[in-house]
């Protein structure tokens, strides 16, 4: 039984949600956790698993949604779940994908599409797991979706810097001091643009945030649906490392789409789509200046004008001289001339 | 249960190949239908990934044969693919297998049976592609099961019999199979391969159980659990691998009824020990230029013996003590080392050591390094050893001190 082409596994239909009433009622993610009052990346978790479904595989691993989330005896996955390794979400997810899929079509367990999801943090993913996330997306035999929740920082572990905390942020490893105001210095990863960019039979990358509820729930169906490994990456607004009064976490994530800070799109075989107040900033509306998202958040409290400033400038350069605005960080040579002339 | 040892039909003959440790093992993966195997180049054990893709490619096995970017997604990847009831292989050498760490940490509390070939290699630095057992002996501690094995036969055998012991529910506990880095791993001897028929009547398939990680089993595997439970879950582990010790016995007895070969004690080999008066003891294929140096030195009179430890994990506390006890003298040859340890020794001389302690009889035990990074075994190093436990067996004690063998000073 030679097999000359590659086997690929059904995936879900999963259509998208026509609206928020159209909405399912079950809960997959329920009572149980322990998450801070206002966890955005709580929030992603009941999300996605509502938009997947229960005939679906959750791999979580460590960081708050794992520590704060799965207390032994109170778990709220209804679906099955499981904890993996803190660089490990890529792994678990193609594991798992490997596994069923060997098992199925060895007529070993029934066959059917089961939905896998490995979900990871900022720090996890962009970080420590970047490696065997990257890796996943090139096996494109096996179905599997990484959620990176992003709470821009190693918020488990009593909030520090990972390479998705944006620039100037006070953190446990970046306090602002007399000698030095801002520690950390780094401009954050382009996490979504590098994975869609890098590999090329990744079907589906997109950004989503929780505070558009509808459209990051049919950003999951989408990515589950059209099968191979895809990758969603997510921004979630954490109180107690933005340090916000936590009824204030849906506006956060509204601001940093307003601002153009973090924008929504998907890519599909491809093609980039922008979409929801992305897609009208993309069309001409003005983005708010991020100072109004900064300035929100303690964690920015030590910004002086020039920081925000500079802040501004990083964020209007994303806008203004990438080649795929806020997606591709590549510039045309006359367009890079012109942006530093203007400085 | 049809017994498949007699009158089997033509078709279910043992087929004799020349073939090499790690292709042993591949021959053995293929009869024990696998799932999922993942690989990572390093040398020695990469031999029988490499093996495997041929098998897979040949249409011989179907599997998923996935290559990951590094030793920790190898062994995650198996791990997770196990959960769903896959079975699965891994393996690595050396740095490779430190590489994993983190994995092969929590594989034994996840209670994933994986059996894994680790083709023993000195670690880095320096570079060395030879031999040390320091790298399986990591995870010596961590609830997984380990053994030393010394020929192909062994290999193909013991990879079988290590499958039933980990993936019985008595036990759920991963076992790594440590093969001597060249000695074994490259080196063809000619080996019995069964049929498929008579595999199937010794190994059932995996069957995660209650464990499985499925949409109709919704459980929640891993779930932080803190100081309310995490020593429970310890002990746990340890109960299973007390249990161990009967799951093996129990397994080697069957091996022998369905395959008709298989030693009577399964956790060490004694070569000449009947009337010995030093007993040798090492691992893996360091019982080659013993056996030879014995064969030698009984022509000259000297009643000498080895005891090859197969299992080190679980340790063969009991039998192996009944067996050493009978000695004028022991003398261990580590090929690892474990420094600042007691007395310096390597760690299967300290692991006796211990293990002898509460012994009524406690002859006189030497500890030798000998044959790090692939350095050969000579049989000089043997009879020096020799010589050296003759000396305490005529004091009555030892010198507590540990001797390398074949250094250049
Ligand atoms: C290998 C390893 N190193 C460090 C840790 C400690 N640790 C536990 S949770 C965590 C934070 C993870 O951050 P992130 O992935 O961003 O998730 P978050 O906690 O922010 O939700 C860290 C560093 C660990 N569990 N494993
Ligand atoms: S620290 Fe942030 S991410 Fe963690 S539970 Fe609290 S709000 Fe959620
Ligand atoms: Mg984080």
């Amino acid at each position: 039984m030679a097999e000359t082409t590659t086997f690929t596994n059904a995936t879900q239909i999963l259509e998208p949600f026509r609206g928020v009433k159209k909405v399912t009622i079950e809960e997959y993610f329920t009572s149980g956790h322990r998450t801070c009052q206002g966890c955005e990346s709580a929030l992603v978790m009941k999300l996605m698993v509502k938009a997947a479904g229960p005939r679906t595989i959750v791999l979580g691993s460590t960081g708050c949604m794992y520590v704060a989330n799965t207390t032994y005896y109170t778990t709220p996955w209804v679906v099955p779940w499981m904890h993996t390794q803190l660089g490990s979400s890529g792994s678990a997810a193609l594991g798992t994908a490997a596994g069923l899929k060997a098992l199925m079509r060895k007529g070993k367990m029934k066959a059917e599409p089961i939905n896998v999801i490995a979900f990871c943090g900022d720090g996890g993913g962009a970080d420590m797991g970047i490696g065997a996330i990257s890796a996943t997306l090139t096996h494109k035999e096996y179905n599997s979706l990484i959620l990176l929740y992003d709470n821009e920082s190693y918020a488990n572990t009593d909030i520090q810097i990972s390479g998705m905390t944006p620039f100037g942020a006070h953190t446990t490893f970046s306090p602002p001091g007399r000698a030095k105001r801002i520690m950390h210095t780094r401009w954050k990863k382009n996490m979504a643009g590098m994975m869609a960019a890098g590999h090329p039979e990744c079907r589906y990358v997109a950004t989503v945030c929780a505070s558009y509820a509808v459209e990051m729930m049919n950003r999951v169906r989408r990515a589950l649906t059209i099968g191979g490994p895809t990758f969603i990456h997510s921004l979630d607004p954490c109180p107690k490392g933005w340090d916000y009064d936590p009824m204030l976490s849906h506006e956060l994530g509204e601001l940093a789409i307003e601002t153009g800070l973090f924008p929504l799109y998907e890519v599909e075989d491809g093609q980039v789509r922008y979409y929801g107040k992305t897609k009208a900033i993309v069309e001409g509306r003005a983005r708010k200046p991020v100072r109004e998202y900064l300035l929100k958040q303690g964690r920015f409290a030590h910004f002086t004008e020039e920081d925000l400033a500079y802040f501004q400038r990083k964020v209007d350069a994303m806008w203004q001289t990438w080649e795929i605005p806020a997606v591709v960080p590549f510039k045309r040579l006359d367009a890079t001339k012109s942006a530093l002339g203007a400085t | 249960m049809a017994v498949a040892t007699k009158a089997a039909p033509a078709a279910a003959e043992d087929k004799e190949l020349l073939i090499s440790g790690s292709e042993a093992v591949a021959e053995a993966l293929t009869l024990a239908d696998l799932d999922v195997v993942t690989a990572y180049p390093i040398r020695p054990y990469d031999t029988v990934m490499q093996a495997i893709a041929k098998k897979i490619a040949n249409g011989q096995l179907v599997a998923e044969y996935i290559v990951a970017e590094g030793e920790h997604s190898q062994f995650e990847i198996v791990k997770h693919a196990s959960t769903v009831g896959a079975r699965v292989f891994c393996g690595s050498s050396g740095v490779g297998w430190a590489y994993a760490m983190e994995c092969l940490v929590v594989t034994p509390p996840l209670r994933v049976p994986m059996v894994c070939l680790v083709g023993n290699r000195a670690l880095d630095d320096p570079g060395a592609f030879g031999v040390e057992h320091n790298d399986a002996l990591f995870v010596r501690d961590l609830g997984w099961m380990l053994c030393w094995i010394d020929s192909s036969q062994e290999a193909l055998d013991t990879t079988l019999i290590a499958y039933r012991v980990a993936e019985d529910r008595r036990i759920f506990l991963p076992c790594a199979i440590s093969a001597d880095g060249a000695f074994l791993t490259h080196s063809q001897a000619l080996t019995l391969v069964p049929p498929k028929e008579k595999v199937d009547t010794f190994l059932p398939r995996y069957n995660r159980g209650d464990l499985l990680l499925h949409p109709d089993n919704p459980i929640t595997v891993a779930p932080q659990a803190n100081e309310d439970w995490v020593i429970e879950i310890r002990r746990q582990n340890d109960e299973a691998m007390k249990r161990a010790s009967t799951v093996i016995e129990e397994a080697y007895a069957d091996f022998r009824r369905v395959f008709g070969r298989a030693p009577d004690n399964p956790w060490f080999e004694e070569y000449m020990t009947q009337d010995a008066e030093v007993v040798l003891v090492g691992m893996g294929t360091i019982s080659l230029p013993i056996k030879v140096a014995i064969r030698e030195m009984r022509a000259k009179g000297k009643k000498v013996g080895l005891v090859r430890l197969r299992w080190f994990r679980p340790f063969p506390t009991e039998k192996l003590v009944a067996a050493l006890s009978k000695a004028q003298a022991i003398g261990v040859i580590d090929r690892d080392y474990s420094m600042g340890s007691p007395f310096m020794s390597g760690v299967v001389a300290n692991e006796i050591r211990a293990a002898m302690y509460n012994a009524d009889r406690r002859p006189p035990l030497l500890s030798f390094i000998s044959g790090l990074g692939g350095r050969e075994v000579t049989l000089e190093d043997v009879y020096k050893a020799t010589e050296m436990c003759y000396g305490a067996a005529k004091a009555g004690r030892s010198d507590a001190k540990t001797h390398w063998l074949g250094v250049r000073d």
